[in-house]
């Protein structure tokens, strides 16, 4: 996962040198939910990996002779009403979730940390034209927008991406503006105005690198919450259309044999927990690890 | 003094009117002052008299919510009102600023070296290994020890004393005309501040720049510089060539001021007779004379209206109405 890296790179550039860096993973092996939430994003991670190169059976494969089998070892977790096979459905599943979580997260940091350092930067009008934009849109929650956009552009993958990249924008901008507002109030940033430094130079020198760790944070707060759009979004329809498996889709097949076959839906269930969760504890742990006050003393 | 040309810097009637929390007040009134080149100014008074207030106006770094009234010519350009980008070519360039904190005053996430070269590249278009050369030749000027091996170290492996010598050299990499000290010493060691202000005064000889100093300490400016203005509630109480202003001190606010200076062998902490009153709040401002709350020979006649400002001696000008007391022998409570 590329969180943990750039993290680290933060942290070597506030103290460079092999001793700040090998001290942050130091830290960071003895912090329990930062280790926890790291195996579990990579376990997610590794999933969906090894289903591009390896699955059981086929994630698309139908043999409604096979359907519904109580797991063996042929079918590890069993077999789905259409008779695929569950295992190569949640690691294929991985794959949607990160890909749906890369994107509209890369969506959101693009636009809301841009937006953010010029609402920063600008102040006046400029801000709050922006902030009141991000509230505007900050009003409509992913689902609502990804109705909105799939009744234009038709459900699927990419309508549901654009939606809940759309819908993380507003948080980036708030995170970016409050955090560049803080460190632009800072005493280096007016000394580096008094060397001469413009507006834009300031903010890709000073104010940037100087809440990076606070982005990295909120990005891995963000993907865990894109996951939970996107898992919502194909359970109703809108998201990953079949025969693409996604754990919201599987959840959403398994709803109609609620009863008859309970575990169907328990997978993917658990799946879309262990991602969740794993990402919160990652950003938990982060946030601790990467705190100035802390990383700085060595 | 310098040479006898036209002014560097004139400032004419400068006002600034600040958003505070309690709404819009006059952080500075009726500051007027002209240095030619070479010439050096102090600024003194006490903490929240408007002296940051005022360098801040002149280098252009007041937030977008200030009201700046009046005039700041720099070699007869007018600056007030110079569009920010324009303001971004003379910082740094021809008005630099050496701030408080050396602590704070540098990004904790850049080198040094990278520091002081910036505004070099980005001012004079040299390239990045002259300006690194340069960086190391000015970081080695203002007494950094081992400033080619220390280059590219990061401002928390400096000492307080060795950040304010870096930022220094930041405020002097373009050869600027004019330097702000704003209590460049006030954040360090007592042993410390003696070899920065000869450091700056060294600096400013040598390099020919004219420099406003701004301290809260009587003893700073007395040493360092050859005019000074006294500061009280954003107004100059009282101005003139440093010696004619410690001979005849002629406001009760720069008597009391001197009266509560800190002596030598003073234990720090020790409170010395001080100026009866505290420092008004922009907003509490008195009418008229913004000392009469506190001056002892306060009359009503003084809250009518800001007194004008009596030439008491040759370039010495002191803001009171009854400098005929206050500078009788002896002075108000001598
Ligand atoms: N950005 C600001 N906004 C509102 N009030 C300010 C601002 N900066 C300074 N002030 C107020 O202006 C007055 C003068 O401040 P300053 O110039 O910093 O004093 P000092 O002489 O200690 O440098 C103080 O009362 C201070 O509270
Ligand atoms: S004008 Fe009046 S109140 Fe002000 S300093 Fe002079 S005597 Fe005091
Ligand atoms: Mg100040």
């Amino acid at each position: 996962m590329s969180a943990p890296l750039t993290a680290s790179a933060g942290t070597a550039a506030i103290a460079p040198g092999a001793r700040p860096a090998t001290g942050f993973w130091r830290r960071a092996l003895r912090h329990r939910s930062f280790v926890l939430g790291a195996v579990l994003s990579l376990l997610v991670l590794g999933a969906a990996l090894l289903s591009l190169v390896w699955t059981p059976w086929s994630a698309y494969d139908i043999d409604v002779a096979s359907k519904l089998h109580a797991p063996s070892a042929a079918h590890w977790l069993g077999t789905d009403v259409l008779g695929r096979d569950i295992v190569s459905l949640l690691l294929v599943g991985a794959r949607s979730t990160i890909m749906v979580g890369v994107i509209a997260v890369g969506i959101g940091l693009t636009f809301g940390v841009g937006l953010g350092l010029i609402a920063a930067a600008r102040k006046g009008w400029t801000e709050e034209l922006i902030m009141r934009m991000s509230d505007f849109t900050f009003a409509f929650p992913a689902v609502l927008s990804a109705i909105m956009l799939a009744a234009v552009a038709g459900p699927g993958m990419v309508t549901s991406i654009t939606a809940i990249g759309i819908f993380q924008i507003p948080t980036f901008v708030r995170v970016t503006r409050g955090s560049a507002n803080a460190i632009w109030a800072r005493e280096f940033v007016l000394a580096a105005r008094a060397a001469g430094k413009g507006s834009f130079r300031i903010t890709i020198e000073h104010v940037l690198p100087n809440i990076l760790s606070i982005l990295v944070v909120q990005a891995t707060i963000q993907f865990a919450l894109a996951i939970l759009a996107e898992a919502a979004l194909s359970y109703l329809g809108l998201g990953t259309q079949p025969p693409q498996p996604s754990w919201g889709r599987m959840l959403n097949d398994a709803q109609t044999l609620l009863f008859q076959s309970p575990m169907l839906a328990v997978y993917p269930g658990v799946a879309i927990a262990i991602a969740v969760l794993g990402l919160n504890l990652l950003g938990d742990g982060l946030r601790d690890l990467l705190d100035p006050r802390l990383a700085r003393e060595r | 003094m310098a040479d006898t040309g036209a002014p560097l810097i004139e400032v004419k009637n400068l006002g600034v009117r600040l958003n505070t929390s309690r709404g819009p007040a006059q952080a500075v009134r009726g500051v007027s002052f002209a240095l030619r080149r070479g010439e050096t100014l102090g600024l003194v008074g006490e903490s929240g008299c408007g002296k940051s207030v005022t360098a801040l106006a002149l280098i252009g770094l007041l937030p977008d919510s200030a009201v700046i009234s009046g005039s700041i010519r720099l070699e007869g350009a007018e600056l007030v009102g110079l569009p920010d980008a324009a303001y971004c070519k003379l910082r740094g360039n021809r008005i630099s600023m050496i701030f408080q904190e050396p602590m704070t005053a540098l990004n904790p996430m850049h080198t040094i070296g990278h520091q002081v070269a910036e505004p070099l590249r980005r001012h004079t278009g040299v390239s990045a290994t002259e300006a690194r050369q340069e960086a190391i030749a000015l970081l080695d000027r203002v007494g950094l020890p081992d400033a080619a091996k220390r280059v590219d170290a990061y401002p928390h492996q400096f000492s307080g004393g060795q950040r304010q010598r870096i930022t220094i050299a930041m405020a002097l990499a373009c050869q600027p005309d004019v330097l702000i000290a704003d209590e460049p010493t006030t954040a360090l060691d007592v042993t410390i501040q003696g070899q920065i202000l000869d450091l700056i005064a060294d600096l400013v000889a040598e390099r020919g720049m004219s420099m406003i100093l701004i301290s809260h300490d009587l003893g700073v400016i007395a040493e360092n510089v050859e005019r000074m203005m006294v500061m009280y509630g954003g107004t100059v109480v009282e101005s003139g060539t440093t010696d004619a202003v410690f001979t005849r001190m002629g406001h009760p606010y720069t008597q009391g001021l001197f009266r509560a200076r800190p002596r030598l062998g003073a234990r720090k902490g020790t409170r010395l007779t001080t100026i009866a009153g505290t420092v008004p709040e922009l907003a509490d401002l008195p009418a008229g004379c913004t000392f009469a709350d506190r001056c002892a020979i306060v009359e009503g006649r003084c809250r009518a209206a800001l007194p004008a400002v009596v030439d008491v001696g040759a370039a010495h000008g002191v803001r009171c109405i009854r400098t005929d007391v206050s500078m009788a022998v002896g002075g108000v409570g001598a």
